[in-house]
């Protein structure tokens, strides 16, 4: 392998996860302001530099609204005694912080950050692995997380984290089939599981959700709007269920559980659930960005005009995919502050009966509409059949989303 | 006892849909965001908000020219304005202390006093501001007006000597007070 490249990779895993280390860090404080606005406060806004411990007299207030307060907080995790109960499970209570951290860091290897740079003779995505299977090696690594929180909340010995890992367990693995078949009709647009190829072919031919340039003003990208939209729908809400965010949080709900499966836990261990699941966050935020909303592309055509390689033009994209990403954090966040938590068998029936029926109808809705222009009238029956499927699962689900219980007649 | 049975409202296609009530709370929790980012939020004003939120920023801004006129804060006796100390040591104050944070030690008025009359003031008057509750019951029972709840509610000490404020401690919060009923100066 060429030294250039090798070279590059190391440089791209540096600083590719101090970009997503950082963004933890950021995603924090964005989610303490920003839900403290919500509530009319204020939020922490006066953490200082504490220069005073090394002599100085005052601390040094720097005018940036308490944008320190994640250096104190991560100081305060690495201080805080690390109190391990006696009663616990040893070896799967000091394994499981790190198997719910690792995962959500290694599927920002297949990301792409920005266009692909020019070094020497050789043009270098700007991703750490540009891999041909990015969303299936997401969906791979990032289902492993579930195993860190299951063991959590078994090995802590103790009910409630019990509770909180037998949720999780659930959830994650329901949503993790909406998840996956949502996205299919994504991937039938493209034709390619290359999250480069992907955010080229975006940038090219207008956003997937906002084919407004190139190739996204004919009528068959518009006529392919309707299941994209709602595939958006359901991969977005079953992000939010992978990664335990609001309105899916029963697995840590404060209310019920304590603290879910964390409760046994302090200190640094704790920090590493906290920064795992911020870090899921981001990354679920970031692959939502590269699917429909054209990645590191500026949009709009501006691509095309931009030389391809040049380091600024890498760069610019890199700062547009950023945005982009931030952006969507702030949904987490105001979806956080906004929808109340669900009920557990409301979560459950939203996973196995809405979504996975939906993003199946969606699959062969997305297919027909592709289809059409080739085969021509000849999917009408075809398009009979899913119609009639749809009214019948629709029966189905309603008879089993509605169990006499709650009707009035049967009281 | 005849009995109605209600029935339970059944939601419209809007509302079983979700969506739109999603949408209709992100706009509520966004139009929050906003108010209380700009000052603008409900109660602002009257809160004398520091600019976001409702949140007064409190060590640079403070309550003082905000404080109602009914406020409890620390105790505190009073002269008038004939520079007489109003207490007489009845210790009415000390017995309906609930938390027992008064303690007065009741002295003579020398004969040679211009106050000779009044015949006793306290010696010693101290309040335990650890044990003090604010609850008023000091001034509501001193038949003197001596004793006043001031609007003064920070109370600070590095120790509990500190914290118990002694006589000389307790007129200078109070301070002189007009207006009072002079009683002392009719009788002879």
């Amino acid at each position: 392998m060429d030294t250039t490249l090798l070279i590059a990779t190391a440089i791209k895993i540096g600083v590719f996860l101090g970009l997503t280390l950082t963004f933890v860090s950021i995603a924090v404080i964005f989610e303490r302001r920003f839900s403290a606005v919500i509530q009319d406060r204020v939020g922490p806004n006066r953490a200082n530099l504490p220069i005073s411990i090394l002599g100085f007299k005052k601390d040094l207030a720097l005018p940036i609204g308490g944008l320190t307060q994640p250096m104190a907080d991560g100081l305060k995790f690495i201080l805080k005694e690390d109190f391990t109960p006696s009663y616990v499970r040893k070896a799967f209570f000091w394994l499981a912080p790190c198997m719910t951290m690792v995962p959500a860091l290694i599927t920002m290897a297949v990301i792409p950050f920005g266009s692909p740079m020019q070094v020497g003779e050789h043009l270098i995505p700007l991703a750490v692995a540009d891999l041909n299977v990015g969303p299936l090696f997401i969906f791979a690594i990032a289902s492993l997380s579930v195993y860190g929180i299951t063991l959590a909340g078994w090995s802590s010995n103790s009910k409630y984290p019990f509770f909180g890992g037998v949720r999780a367990c659930a959830q994650m693995i329901s949503y993790e089939i909406a998840l996956g078949l949502s996205i299919i009709p994504v991937l039938m647009m493209f034709g390619s599981l290359n999250l480069g190829h992907i955010v080229e072919e975006q940038a090219k031919n207008g956003w997937l959700l906002l084919p407004f340039w190139g190739e996204g003003l004919s009528v068959e990208r518009w006529v392919t709007l309707p299941p994209l939209i709602i595939t958006f729908f359901i991969f977005t809400t079953s992000i939010f269920a992978e990664t335990n965010r609001m309105p899916f949080d029963l697995p840590e709900c404060e209310t019920e559980l304590v603290g879910g499966y964390h409760t046994e836990y302090s200190s640094m261990k704790f920090a590493l659930f906290f920064l795992g699941e911020y870090a899921a966050m981001i990354i679920g935020s970031a692959l939502i960005v590269t699917l429909f909303f054209g990645g590191w592309s500026i949009g709009f055509g501006i691509d095309g005009l931009l030389p391809t390689g040049a380091w600024w033009v890498s760069l610019i994209h890199l700062g547009c995919f950023l945005t982009k990403v931030t952006i969507f954090i702030l949904f987490f966040i105001l979806v956080r502050w906004t929808i109340p938590r669900f009920r557990y068998d409301q979560l459950m029936d939203l996973g196995w009966i809405v979504f996975f029926e939906a993003a199946l109808i969606n699959v062969f809705l997305m297919a027909l509409l592709l289809a059409y222009p080739s085969l021509g009238w000849t999917v009408i029956p075809a398009a009979i059949v899913l119609v009639a499927a749809t009214i019948v699962l629709i029966k189905i689900a309603k008879s089993a989303t509605q169990p006499s219980a709650y009707t009035t007649s049967s009281v | 006892m005849a009995t109605i049975k209600v029935k339970r409202p059944d939601l419209t296609a809007g509302e079983k849909i979700y969506f739109g009530s999603i949408f209709k709370g992100m706009v509520i929790t966004l139009r929050h965001a906003f108010k209380s980012l700009f000052g603008k939020s409900v109660g602002a004003d009257e809160l004398a908000s520091s600019g976001m939120g409702i949140t007064m920023q409190y060590p640079e801004e403070k309550w003082d020219a905000h404080m109602p006129e009914y406020y409890r804060g620390t105790p505190a006796l009073v002269t008038d304005e004939q520079q007489r100390e109003r207490c007489v040591s009845c210790q009415l104050c000390e017995f309906i202390c609930p938390p027992k944070a008064i303690k007065i030690v009741p002295g003579e008025i020398p004969a040679d006093d211009e106050w000779a009359k009044v015949e006793k003031r306290p010696k010693e008057f101290e309040i335990d501001m650890i044990r003090c509750i604010y609850c008023g019951m000091c001034e509501e029972v001193c038949p003197e007006q001596a004793i006043y709840l001031r609007p003064d509610y920070i109370t600070v000490g590095t120790s509990r000597s500190e914290m118990v404020h002694d006589k000389e401690r307790l007129y200078e919060i109070g301070g002189t007070r007009v207006g009072l009923v002079n009683k002392w100066n009719e009788l002879k």
